[in-house]
């Protein structure tokens, strides 16, 4: 068709322009800027606990062990991410779990949840739903009645944070 | 505040059982903005209650990472049969709470 080849040639004027202009910019930009804007590696999962579990039990040393978290592997959403908690404990009154704290090292206040149950409690295990702000490594830590922490963790990879909205 | 409040059938004399609570709560962040830029308050259910004929069972203090509309589940024995009592209060000053009869079985 006749109406075609106008078109056509403007199409390639512009593409030619476009390239053009391009490679006419790409000099301007200093060297290493296209590098500059490429994202960095984010730090290692669970990499914030060494400053943030200390805060949480006061400086006591705390253990692995004990505590399961369990959360999927694969979250879609972060603004809804449900987590369980349980803790290997007898649950009498001599020995017991105290608190459970559930934390998280990416989201804006690290501490998401603390929880203070005793030997009425019967069983040392919670659940809610958590908002997650991107993957991370989330972690749970028990104080026991004699005093000691523990602590338990589960990597959620969260497709869609939930801060992109700012919230 | 619209609470749901679930526990079991059935309560066995010192046997634990699970207490489930639902409330209908924005759980604001504070993080977000409104339309014209300014930024919308935090306001978030910061502590639940859990009493039993007036001893208190467990207690939660809950900050923004709990996902709007919070869930809880977390379990208790009753010695005998009795009144388990929840409450809660917001950023706002706004408190709720529920009464849920108990009738222990042997």
């Amino acid at each position: 068709m006749a109406a075609d080849t106008p078109m056509k040639g403007r199409r390639r004027d512009v593409l030619a322009l476009a390239l053009a202009g391009g490679s006419g910019l790409l000099p301007l930009l200093p060297p290493g800027a296209a590098q500059a804007q490429m994202p960095t590696a984010p730090p290692p999962l669970g990499s914030g606990y060494a400053l943030l579990v200390p805060k949480a039990t006061q400086g006591a040393p705390v253990r692995a062990g004990r505590v399961t978290v369990d959360a999927p592997t694969l979250a879609d959403n972060g603004h809804s991410v449900p987590v369980r908690i349980v803790v290997q404990s007898a649950m009498q009154p001599d020995d017991h779990v105290r608190s459970i704290t559930l934390l998280s090292d990416r989201n804006p206040r690290p501490v998401i949840m603390k929880a203070w149950l005793g030997p009425r409690a019967g069983r040392a295990e919670l659940a809610t739903r958590v908002r997650l702000n991107g993957t991370q490594r989330i972690l749970a830590l028990a104080e026991m009645s004699d005093g000691t922490w523990w602590s338990g963790e589960a990597d959620v990879v969260v497709t869609e944070s939930a801060c992109l909205d700012g919230s | 505040m619209v609470a749901r409040v679930r526990i079991p059938d059935v309560v066995r004399r010192g046997q634990p059982f699970d207490v489930r609570i639902a409330i209908q709560h924005v759980m604001e962040t504070g993080f977000r903005f409104d339309d014209s830029g300014r930024t919308i308050a935090r306001n978030v259910i910061h502590t639940l209650v859990a009493r039993y004929d007036g001893v208190e069972v467990y207690r939660a203090e809950l900050g923004s990472g709990i996902a709007a509309n919070p869930y809880l589940q977390f379990w208790i024995t009753a010695p005998a049969s009795g009144v388990l009592e929840l409450s809660w209060i917001d950023d706002a000053g706004v408190a709720g709470s529920e009464r849920v009869p108990v009738t222990v079985r042997d």
